[in-house]
């Protein structure tokens, strides 16, 4: 049968002509589903035979002692690095190994680093502005213009993050945790349906910590968030899941108070002071 | 900035009429304008307020370097770019213009030969080369002044930033690039005249070059150049686009990350302000008289980066407050002492980068802040002092 035949089989589906589904399905349940991952550096398995899910809306904590594969995990979910085995899901629709950094963003994944790059010589305003998901193309960002819609949709997200008075000082003069909160914001603004948070409050005062643990939980529900964190206390104010990752692998899942009996676990955060100690 | 960024609803070309800073920088050129052309005109010559021709001639040209001093700001003070070989673009803009004059003395050249330049007579040439075609049409050559600074910064701005190419690198490869540029147009095969460049210019789209009301045409012509150039480049740094570019000069991997492709942002105003370069270049041609390859020499580029540093980075009048400062400085210097002007622009670039480390535009928004109490000071204010 010739090439031209084929195509014209009217029961056969064909892979160009399938629509790019762009909706998130989360009917099932996660919005994120990693099975049975494994991915290599020269031999050593940063990440093994990892399993994890996300629910739709959840606020998860993972934990885990240095070189546990927490960033390895979040590179893994952006599309930074590539896995040797296994299976990403997002929803029931997205098969994540099958897609590049930019399109995964877009599908709706932010990803928060450690360190707050936010542009300090442009407004707070400003910064929730370019981090909006818009046609950012040169010419309609050249022509584009300030709708009530936009300014809502900033406002809206001024007010989640706090810094509504701060809207036309220059990020610059930001505080640490003030720049951290912005950076969150800029995450916010793309309207993500899972968000990925690196450490938010390593180098913040308490009071910082407790406004964080607010902004996050308060995030639950609407987006699903998945902290990477060291500070325990912190966690434990706003966990309600929490996965504690050891040598690439989940070493347990639970509740704060749940994990934190757990005798693995308590034997590998020992061994890890020990490290740190030493 | 910021607050036009909350009502900025109208069209992005006329926003700039909105601002402060814009309106009072119309308003001073245009009344600068007025003052010299009434003061040409209507003054009796022997009158000690006349402004004579040579006067009027010597402003039309620091117009064009202001209009060049603004092109180099536009990608400098917003896109973070420290472009050394802007001159190459103001050149190209001068060679373009160049040829339209050339072609227009006909066969009134010494060798009075119809078509070719005197120059090519001279090199035994029989026949125009290829890229001498058309420049004898005023629209066609004045096209060329806008499209051949802006092919050579899209060819150039494309293979530098899609590498990556950024920083001190960029820097040093815009010197090489007008140096190479400068060497070739030395070459008596390359067709533009060698060192000796063109002159003899006669008469520009039928006005003779050498009477005063075609000078002050020229002044008066440069004048709203710079303004419409200041207009599209404050309408280009107040757009949403503008604010991409500050995101760039500050964090490109941010940029990046957030969607941006940052290296055609950086291209397309890469190629603007190549073609403003090209316009200023073209406007200065007839004013002096002359254009041969010094005005690619490397010197002449970190120059312009000077007067920009000395105005102050990032406002755009103080790009053309710093062009037209040191341009009247080197005049009366070259004037006076002629060897030491060199050490007077050395000794100024380190006043300023002492005391006035946001050159004489800071200095004035530092002025007018102390004035109003620190308080009060803008969002923008702010913002300028912390990009500047």
């Amino acid at each position: 049968m010739s090439f031209l035949q084929s195509l014209t089989e009217r029961d056969r589906v064909f892979d160009f002509m399938t629509p790019q589904a762009k909706k998130v399905d989360v009917r099932h349940g996660p919005i994120l589903y990693m099975e049975d991952v494994t991915v290599s550096f020269d031999g050593f398995k940063a990440i093994n035979n990892l399993n994890l899910t996300i629910d739709d809306g959840e606020l998860r904590c993972i934990i885990g002692p240095n070189g546990a594969g927490k960033t390895t995990l979040m590179d893994i979910i952006t599309g930074k690095t590539r896995p040797n085995e296994g299976s990403v899901w997002f929803g029931s629709r997205h098969n994540l190994l099958h897609m590049n950094e930019p399109d995964i963003a877009s599908l709706g994944i932010g990803r928060k680093f450690q360190k707050p790059t936010v542009f300090e010589a442009l407004s707070v305003f400003e910064n929730l502005e370019l981090a909006m998901a818009a046609d950012k193309r040169i010419l309609p960002t050249l022509t584009a213009r300030m709708t009530g819609e936009i300014k809502d949709r900033i406002d809206e997200v001024l007010e989640t993050i706090g810094l509504a008075a701060l809207r036309h000082q220059p990020a610059g003069i930001l505080s640490h945790g003030q720049k951290q909160w912005l950076e969150i914001g800029m995450l916010l603004m793309q309207r993500p349906r899972l968000l990925l948070v690196d450490e938010p409050v390593a180098g913040m005062t308490e009071q910082e910590m407790e406004r964080t643990a607010e902004l996050l939980t308060g995030l639950a529900g609407k987006q699903s968030v998945v902290v990477v964190e060291h500070d325990m206390g912190f966690v434990r104010s706003i966990a309600r899941q929490v996965t504690v990752l050891h040598q690439g692998s989940v070493l347990a899942e639970g509740t704060m108070n749940q994990v934190s009996m757990d005798p693995k676990v308590v034997e590998v955060y020992l061994g890890a002071d020990d490290e740190e100690a030493a | 900035m910021s607050l036009t960024t909350e009502s900025s609803t109208n069209f992005w070309l006329t926003r700039p009429f909105s601002e402060r800073s814009t309106q009072i920088f119309l308003g001073v050129l245009v009344a600068a304008l007025a003052l010299v052309t009434i003061l040409h005109v209507a003054v009796p010559a022997g009158n000690p307020l006349h402004i004579g021709a040579y006067t009027v001639n010597l402003f039309g040209k620091y117009l064009s370097y202001a209009l060049l001093a603004v092109a180099v700001d536009l990608v400098w003070g917003y896109l973070g770019i420290l472009s050394l070989g802007h001159g190459a673009f103001f050149a190209i803009g001068g060679y373009a213009m160049g040829m339209y004059l050339m072609r227009q003395i006909g066969d009134r050249g010494t060798y009075g030969d119809p078509v070719l330049p005197d120059f090519m007579v001279f090199l035994n040439w029989d026949s125009l080369p290829w890229f001498w075609h058309g420049f004898d049409m005023a629209w066609f050559a004045f096209a060329m002044v806008l499209l051949a600074p802006g092919l050579l910064a899209l060819v150039f701005g494309f293979l530098a930033f899609r590498s990556r190419v950024t920083g001190v690198y960029l820097s040093i490869i815009t010197q090489a690039l007008t140096f190479a540029l400068m060497l070739a147009f030395f070459r008596n095969e390359m067709g533009f005249g060698g060192n000796n460049g063109l002159t003899d210019f006669r008469e520009i789209l039928g006005f003779d070059l050498r009477t005063d009301a075609t000078r002050l045409g020229l002044f008066l012509a440069t004048g709203v150049a710079l303004a419409l150039g200041f207009i599209l480049c404050r309408a280009i740094v107040t757009s949403k686009l503008g604010r991409v570019s500050v995101a760039t000069r500050d964090a490109e991997a941010r940029t990046r990350f957030l969607g941006y492709r940052v290296e055609r942002f950086q291209l397309f105003v890469f190629v603007v302000s190549a073609m403003l370069a090209g316009l200023a270049g073209a406007l200065y041609v007839p004013q002096v008289g002359i254009i041969n390859p010094s005005e690619f020499s490397p010197i002449f580029s970190i120059e312009i980066v000077l007067w920009v540093a000395l105005g102050g980075r990032a406002t755009l009048y103080g790009a053309v407050i710093g062009a037209i400062l040191v341009n009247y400085a080197k005049t009366l210097f070259t004037g006076i002492m002629p060897d030491a002007w060199l050490f007077a622009l050395g000794g100024l670039f380190v006043f300023v980068t002492v005391f006035l480390p946001k050159g004489v535009a800071g200095l004035l928004l530092h002025l007018k802040r102390k004035k109003r109490g620190d308080d009060d000071s803008t969002p923008t204010d702010k913002i300028q002092e912390a990009s500047v």
